[in-house]
């Protein structure tokens, strides 16, 4: 299984924070599994232009090539206006319609206020349904008074963590084998 | 009807017509050379002719993975190793070339075939051609209405008089050769939703509309706003042909169809699309109600008479050859259609 951690700004600190966290906690728990950490600070993105992804060059390329060939994708996004932020919008963007088919998608996002706790339901979800993901329904939420120093402080953040990614990777084996049930009926 | 060289007396038209995909085989990794695959075109379209299809056409693509990027020189060759199909480009990317050219190229292959080529114009569903040419996507509306409305007077008119944006002006301008009756079917060709069905209504210009899957019926909006706009501006809607077009491939079972269109059109659907097509989706597309044309004879025969009746088009264009179909699937193709099924399709459509 190969899976892809996205963080979604060139900006701040949080999100990349509980990424490499999330990461740390897959390799601990799946080391079988190829996981893969996509900092988008460390690239330089293309704004989408209409070409094929593949048609970039450069880390466009690698970027989008990356994502696209994942299993499962947990997107790490901070809040920006009451959203994702552009730079995140744009990956999405880049990719074909229906990208995210037979792909589990999870989300961490972090934000400065509670307030904005429900943005991944009104702002990430609906596309992420819309590229077709398989959305892992829980997210986690993490604000700033759960971070000290980059690190997280808040064991509740830490127990949502591990548990979102068991979820991931249950969730991806658990489409597998509805397809696979499903590919046993067809015989082409 | 005429004008468009459209006989609807003689039931609904079966035509071929392919990309110059150039993908390997899915089945068994293998791509044939580029020539291999224009010279196979080639001679699908002599077999075409054979088996009693009434249309062949190529269209241009400018990127990786196709090989006619210079149609108009395949269809060249074609008319010459061809003596009654029509032979037309499916479609031709006017946006990245100049009109005029465009016009004098198919009046030659008219001339080259005795009267037998037409143009079907698009603005590409790739963005290839756009870079690669130099032309800028932000005029991508625009410039493909300008070109196409210049290439619609041309055809019209003797002597072209003509001013634009994206193009230095026409004064007086007898654009040579002319075709061999003065004229040729010129059509537009039209993506799934209905805004670019819509300005070919308004434009009174023949419409050539993809239906590449899903259920039919979602494509049945874009037939009735072409038909309804081309009443509002005037045109009679009923002078006016349709075409559709769709990957295609039969077989003697549905099993054997499936079985044989499937790792083409996922491989195909990968190399270009950069996505595969699922299996489950694919596994509904037998169904008489969904466009893509994959099935036995009998379930063939039964999609293309459901969808005449929807659509009440005047030609149905089939895409036999997408993502690396080795040739001799091709050819069997090629034999189901004119043995089976034209002759079952002119019998219920013709008049």
């Amino acid at each position: 299984m190969k899976i892809v951690a996205l963080a979604g700004s060139i900006v701040g600190s949080k999100t990349k924070t509980a990424m490499l966290k999330t990461v740390e906690m897959l390799k601990q728990k799946y080391p079988e599994h190829e996981v893969i950490l996509l900092d988008l600070a460390e690239y330089t993105v293309e704004f989408s232009d209409g070409r094929n992804y593949f048609e970039y060059g450069g880390d466009t390329k690698y970027v989008t090539e990356t994502i696209m060939a994942a299993d499962a994708l947990i997107i790490g996004t901070p809040t920006f206006q009451a959203s994702i932020p552009a730079t995140l919008k744009n990956i999405f963007d880049l990719l074909p319609v229906n990208a995210f088919r037979d792909k589990v998608v999870s989300s961490v996002v972090t934000a400065g206020t509670a307030k904005h706790y429900l943005m991944v339901e009104q702002q990430l979800k609906p596309i992420l349904a819309y590229m077709k993901a398989h959305i892992v329904p829980t997210y986690v939420f993490i604000e700033e008074k759960d971070f000290l120093r980059k690190k997280i402080v808040n064991d509740d953040i830490l127990f949502r963590l591990e548990r979102l990614v068991e979820d991931t990777v249950l969730t991806v084996e658990a489409f597998e084998s509805i397809r696979a049930k499903k590919d046993e009926e067809y015989d082409f | 009807m005429e004008q468009y060289r459209i006989n609807p007396s003689k039931g609904m038209e079966f035509g071929l017509y392919s990309l110059g995909d150039h993908i390997p085989n899915p089945i068994t990794g293998e791509r044939i050379s580029a020539g291999q695959r224009i010279n196979e075109l080639i001679e699908a379209s002599k077999l075409a002719e054979q088996a009693g299809i009434d249309v062949f056409g190529v269209g241009e693509s400018h990127q990786t993975y196709f090989t006619t990027q210079a149609h108009t020189v395949v269809l060249g060759a074609i008319a010459q190793a061809t003596s009654k199909i029509k032979i037309t480009s499916s479609a031709t990317v006017l946006s990245v070339s100049d009109p005029v050219r465009v016009y004098e190229d198919f009046a030659t292959i008219d001339l080259i075939s005795d009267g037998r080529a037409e143009i079907v114009a698009g603005r590409g569903s790739r963005v290839g051609a756009y870079h690669l040419l130099g032309i800028d996507l932000q005029d991508y509306e625009e410039i493909f209405e300008e070109k196409l409305e210049l290439l619609k007077k041309i055809n019209e008119e003797d002597h072209v008089t003509w001013q634009g944006e994206f193009r230095a002006p026409l004064q007086n301008a007898h654009i040579l050769p002319q075709p061999k009756n003065g004229s040729l079917p010129i059509w537009r060709a039209v993506g799934g939703p209905p805004a670019s069905a819509i300005k070919a209504g308004h434009m009174g210009i023949p419409m050539m509309l993809t239906t590449l899957g899903g259920p039919a019926i979602n494509f049945k909006h874009s037939v009735d706003a072409y038909r309804e706009a081309a009443e509002l501006s005037g045109f009679d809607s009923k002078s006016l042909p349709i075409a559709t077009t769709s990957l295609f491939y039969v077989a003697n079972t549905t099993k054997e169809a499936l079985q044989g269109m499937y790792p083409h059109i996922n491989g195909g659907f990968q190399a270009i699309r950069g996505g595969g097509y699922p299996k489950q989706q694919f596994a509904q597309a037998p169904d008489t109600r969904d466009a893509l044309m994959v099935g036995s004879t009998q379930q063939i025969i039964e999609k293309i008479l459901y969808q005449n009746e929807l659509y009440g088009m005047q030609r149905f264009m089939a895409q036999i050859d997408f993502g690396g179909v080795p040739f001799e699937k091709i050819m069997k193709n090629i034999e189901i259609i004119g043995n089976d099924i034209i002759p079952a399709i002119k019998k219920y459509t013709a008049k």
